[in-house]
């Protein structure tokens, strides 16, 4: 932290650094200025129960800026004392976002907080000469800026959590594993394939087929919009690892669309078994295991 | 593992003859040599006999390397030469997406899900061939 150079005049309080100073102004002035931000739009969109509770998270914030005041680190988002806040600023921050508000909109609010407590310093220090004032405003001001960056950053941490569980959630509701019937499983794919799917597909698939004990594996791609030659490369593979376990693989529901995306990639899937439907591959798979399906109506019996 | 044990020839794998078929069971790992040894019992355990059909049960092996992979092909074609049917028995998916990576999609090779479908497999291939005239009690 920077020294104090300037020279001590006679003002009460022995020679102390601007942090040090906006410290003690915070400690000194915590319930007035967690009363004034009670009035804030950030703590009274959050608190809209009781008042109260906005000024009691207020006090709590402003403990943390005076602990970290006194620790000197005011550019330091990593400050030991903003790790007591983060849970209630996340909370804060996650409540403005359900409101619809977004990220520059709350930033915009935390930095509202600033004036309040500059005025207030300002107000507090009435005596001291303007260079030294000047210099605790700006520490006061630093600070205010790291919450802000320390709300910011709380708000990322959480989205980027929820993200990432909203990707495992997606992994496992996109893969289901279907037993049509006793020897066949099958697995509808919806949505785009990338690699990283692929490989889950891959995976779960074959796991299915040795846990079921499957003769017939089906891949519908009814779902699927796209086929480029990385996923068309994946659909062999699978098809493939399938053979090589004992089990036959068939890929339905091809569109038309993607029909012709493969034939102008010139992809060779001469060695896969394709059916139009899911029905038909089902068709095939039962026949394959001797079962046939045959109509219940008289006369109209017959394969299908 | 033993590496000094497996150089000097390890642990032969038994071949086992059932009926008109050669059962062969891979546990664990298997090293090159004696997967070069394996290939060579079958092959003189099929001209030594008439078999019409080898299963290679893989469903302990965790790891297939691109050499028992080759090995395992070879002895399919090597069989082949010699009228019997390979069929390759419980390969885990581990495995099968190792071999997949690796190229080697082993197109020659016959496989089934179990030990069990392997055999079926065998008599219905048998009997649709030659319609059954090996099924003789012997």
């Amino acid at each position: 932290m920077r020294s104090e150079a300037v020279p001590e005049h006679d003002a009460a309080a022995p020679q102390a650094s601007p942090t040090d100073e906006v410290g003690a102004f915070l400690n000194r002035r915590r319930e007035q200025i967690a009363q004034r931000w009670a009035d804030e739009p950030l703590f009274r969109a959050v608190f809209t129960v009781s008042r109260d509770e906005a000024v009691e998270a207020g006090r709590s914030v402003v403990d943390a800026l005076a602990q970290v005041a006194a620790s000197g680190r005011v550019e330091d988002s990593d400050s030991a004392g903003f790790t007591v806040v983060r849970e209630q600023l996340a909370r804060m921050t996650a409540a403005r976002s359900r409101s619809g508000m977004s990220t520059a909109q709350v930033s915009g609010e935390v930095d509202a907080l600033r004036a309040p407590v500059v005025n207030l310093l300002v107000a507090d220090l009435p005596d001291v000469p303007a260079e030294r004032l000047r210099e605790s405003t700006e520490a006061l001001t630093v600070l205010m800026g790291t919450l802000r960056l320390v709300v910011m950053e709380t708000a990322l941490t959480e989205v980027q959590s929820l993200i990432d569980r909203q990707q495992m959630q997606l992994l496992e509701v996109a893969t289901p594993i279907i037993r049509l019937w006793d020897g066949i499983v099958a697995v509808p794919l919806i949505g785009t394939l990338d690699s990283a799917r692929s490989q889950v597909v891959m995976e779960t698939l074959l796991e299915a087929v040795v846990d079921q004990q499957a003769r017939y594996a089906i891949l519908d791609i009814t779902g699927v919009p796209t086929v480029d030659s990385l996923v068309a490369q994946h659909l062999m593979k699978t098809v493939a690892a399938v053979r090589l376990m004992g089990a036959e693989c068939v890929v339905s529901g091809i569109r038309p669309a993607i029909a012709q995306t493969i034939v102008h990639l010139g992809l060779d899937l001469g060695t896969v078994i394709t059916r139009a439907g899911l029905a038909d591959a089902l068709a095939y798979a039962l026949h394959g295991l001797g079962a046939d399906i045959v109509h219940a109506t008289p006369g109209g019996a017959g394969h299908r | 593992m033993n590496d000094d044990l497996s150089r000097a020839g390890g642990a032969p794998v038994p071949v086992l003859r059932l009926g008109d078929v050669l059962l062969v069971t891979l546990q664990g790992d298997l090293h090159d040599g004696t997967a070069e040894q394996l290939r060579q019992d079958i092959v003189a355990a099929i001209a030594g006999s008439r078999v019409t059909g080898v299963v290679i049960d893989i469903s302990g092996v965790e790891i297939v390397d691109s050499f028992l992979g080759r090995v395992l092909a070879e002895i399919a074609a090597n069989a082949r030469l010699l009228a019997a049917q390979t069929v390759v028995a419980g390969m885990r998916p581990a495995v099968a997406l190792t071999l997949v990576e690796l190229g080697l999609t082993l197109p020659g090779l016959r496989t089934a899900l179990s030990t069990g479908a392997a055999l079926e497999l065998l008599g219905r291939v048998d009997a649709a061939a030659t319609d059954g005239p090996r099924r003789e009690p012997r």
